[in-house]
């Protein structure tokens, strides 16, 4: 059992929570990720790992409520245990000096860009930070992240933060302006890292993006959450969650999240929780 | 008196109804069908029998008991070698293994083995469970990765031999295989269960939810404990690698079969994990892993189940027993058929595959006869689901993590015949070491494994 020893409501939908697991804290490094599992009739959900506390054996998690899974855990409180809590999983990023960093974070995709922020600023680069969401409410992680970035852009879609628009336009305009970007990072939804890769590809800078395809196991067992990447099958579980944003047929993982929306509908509507 | 030819009948679930449940199908043998079965054996002086199963029991002496009415002795005949008998006498294949070398089967059918083996630990289990003395605390700790029937089993002999064992599961539940892999209708998770249960009591730890490699670091392992056994399982699905092998409704054996077992997916929305399942569902490849996607697939209401398969009948790696009761629950065998290509709708959704006829020709390397396509026999076949059974590869994670272990060409794990890997303390078997094979196969190099360990800590 592992515990959930601090939750903070970041916004209506998205939650933060401080999970006891020390083997996970000790060794989890930026990028990889946890599998929970609520209870006894739970399934095995992937979220990444946004931070840890070594000494005190704690990992944070964000999560945006969408299914039955996220709704159920967003409703435990604090001293409340979760069943199972396995990783880090997958592989970690690869964190190095590369000079200037674009880290672009969309919605709940700003959680998982903020241990690599960190981690990236660490080593020395110039980091550059885009942050994303519908509107003010919905943005996470601000001040935390502009504490470890040299610059930081917001962008919301109803301007009620920021400038109006969406991340991939401030990137666009960086790059207009000419700026030297040497990487860029970015994690959020599946459409945002298909743009940003499409405008990065152009300019043939190297871009990173984090894959979140339906997962069972969690570690290369299943291949429920295989992507394409370059023409070639992957496990994002094990060969990612990071790929080259330039190969990853977007397309397709847009479809297979899809999978099982209908019955994702019905568990919600029978538990009572939309 | 002439010995009766063929095997005493084992009640089953009636095809028609079981197809709607999960229940198991084979009801096992009653107290006195036992022993009307034991008695049709020989009592062979050479045993051979003995020589067909993989770890050895002592076949005719525990039959011997059961003929005379005492089980409890038995029972603890076989556990000298088996701790997971009512697991190996439910998934065994016993038809190429030790009734395999029955010598009745010249003359008839052999010695229902396998349901006595059945019989006798399913006995037990209701009737209380012995748990053996174990030897004095050695004082040295070992750790086993993955709680399938490799682990499970060396770590139960390296208990009983006084050794402070701890298995380290990656999933939420121990077993590996046993619960992920093979259905409740084949083999229920009650008896895996109990049959964990019986290696904890005594002594063995089970930690969940470590992967280890990830949660723990193979170094701190390495050095924490006095000798490791890798047994990670062939847990590597294969596909088939032909255009629209990721649209929607196109799922491995694994992840099919962990819905359905590991994750309870066949009582959505009870429970949380979903399969979806269409009216059509093909199943690719014709082993026990294929049947048991086909026969779920029945249970989760497709109103039709194919298996489409390269060869032809005889060259099938599935049991008897599980072709048998495929057929029997109404799974449409196409033979001589091999998928070229899936093909979607606008939605990305599985809606057809174009298959290929196929005929035989000369042997290959397997010795089967190497299946070659026929020119222009292209056809389609409408499906809404497709289950790609076609084998497991070892899983890669410990090979990744441990670089100077010694790989083989399809991933494995190098071992000598005594388990041993190139790094002195470190063993290896099952599935990680042999690739795919039987529990029987993985519970046998659980057993010599131990052996093994025990050996090299006398000596270190």
């Amino acid at each position: 059992m592992y515990k959930i020893i601090e939750k903070q409501v970041l916004s209506e939908t998205v939650k933060l929570m401080k999970i006891k697991a020390p083997l996970v804290a000790k060794h989890a490094k930026p990028g990889q990720f946890i599998i929970l599992r609520i209870d006894e009739k739970g399934e095995r959900i992937p979220l990444t790992i946004v931070d840890t506390d070594k000494k005190e054996g704690l990992v944070t998690i964000i999560f945006l409520e969408v299914g039955k899974t996220t709704k159920k855990l967003g409703m435990l409180k604090e001293g409340d245990e979760i069943l199972n809590f396995v990783g880090p999983l997958g592989k970690p990023s690869e964190i190095e000096k590369y000079g200037t960093v674009v880290c672009i974070g969309g919605g709940v995709g700003i959680a998982p860009i903020y241990p690599i922020i960190k981690a990236l600023k660490h080593v020395g680069n110039h980091v550059i930070s885009i942050l994303g969401a519908r509107n003010k409410d919905l943005l996470i992680l601000e001040e935390d992240i502009r504490r470890w970035s040299d610059e930081l852009y917001i962008a919301t879609d109803d301007g009620s933060k920021g400038e109006k628009g969406f991340v991939s336009d401030v990137l666009q305009r960086l790059i207009n302006d000419g700026k030297k970007i040497d990487v860029v990072w970015a994690i959020g939804p599946v459409i945002m890292m298909k743009v940003v890769s499409e405008i990065t590809k152009k300019h043939d800078i190297k871009t990173i993006v984090s894959l979140n395809p339906i997962m069972v196991d969690g570690t290369g067992m299943c291949g429920g959450c295989r992507v394409i990447v370059g023409g070639e099958t992957k496990f994002a579980c094990v060969d990612g969650p990071e790929f080259n944003g330039h190969l990853v047929d977007y397309d397709n993982l847009m479809q297979r999240n899809k999978r099982f929306i209908e019955e994702e509908q019905e568990a919600c509507k029978l538990a009572g929780v939309i | 008196m002439a010995v009766r030819k063929t095997k005493y009948e084992m009640p089953e679930q009636d095809p028609k109804e079981r197809i709607k449940n999960f229940r198991e199908v084979p009801y096992g043998y009653d107290a006195e069908t036992a022993i009307k079965e034991a008695q049709r054996c020989l009592q062979c002086k050479d045993k051979p029998c003995v020589d067909g199963c993989p770890v050895g029991i002592d076949i005719p002496r525990f039959i011997a008991c059961i003929a005379k009415g005492d089980f409890d002795k038995a029972i603890e005949i076989i556990k000298e070698k088996n701790s997971l008998p009512a697991i190996s006498g439910r998934v065994c294949p016993y038809e190429e293994q030790c009734e395999g070398k029955c010598r009745l089967g010249k003359i008839g059918e052999p010695v229902g083995i396998g349901r006595l083996e059945r019989f006798v630990a399913d006995y037990e289990r209701e009737h209380g469970v012995k748990i053996p003395e174990r030897a004095k605390p050695t004082g040295k700790k070992i750790a086993v990765i993955g709680s399938g029937p490799a682990g499970l089993t060396c770590a139960g002999d390296l208990a009983k031999l006084g050794y402070d064992v701890t298995i380290f599961e990656a999933l939420h539940a121990p077993g590996g295989v046993l619960m992920y892999g093979i259905p409740e209708f084949r083999l229920p998770k009650e008896i895996v269960e109990a049959e964990v249960n019986y290696i904890t009591k005594l002594g063995v730890k089970i930690v969940y939810d470590v992967v280890v490699g990830k949660t723990i670091p193979i170094e701190e392992i390495l050095e924490e404990y006095d000798a490791v056994f890798i047994a990670t399982g062939a847990g590597l699905p294969r596909f088939l690698g032909i255009p629209g092998e990721n649209l929607n409704g196109i799922y491995s054996a694994n992840e099919f079969l962990t819905r359905v077992n590991l994750m309870k997916a066949y009582r959505f929305p009870e429970y949380d994990t979903p399969v979806k399942i269409g009216k059509i569902v093909a199943t690719f490849g014709a082993g026990n892993v294929a049947m048991d996607c086909a026969r779920t697939a029945l249970r989760l209401g497709a109103e039709k189940s194919y298996i489409i398969y390269r060869r032809s009948e005889k060259e099938m790696p599935a049991r008897d027993e599980e072709i048998v009761h495929a057929k029997e629950e109404g799974v449409i065998f196409k033979l001589l058929t091999t998928p070229v290509r899936f093909i979607g709708d606008e939605n990305g959704n599985l809606k057809a595959v174009e298959c290929i006829k196929m005929k035989l020709g000369e042997p290959d390397e397997s010795g089967r006869r190497r299946p070659i396509p026929i020119e222009d026999s292209e056809f389609k076949i409408k499906i809404d689901t497709a289950l790609i059974a076609i084998g497991q590869s070892p899983n890669p994670l410990i090979p990744q993590v441990m670089k100077n272990l010694k790989i083989g060409k399809k991933g494995n794990i190098e071992v000598d015949e005594y388990c041993r890997t190139n790094i002195p303390g470190v063993f290896a078997g099952g599935d990680i070491a042999t690739g795919a094979a039987t529990v029987i196969l993985a519970m046998g190099a659980g057993k010599k494994a131990a052996k093994a360990i025990h050996e090299y800590l006398n000596k270190h």
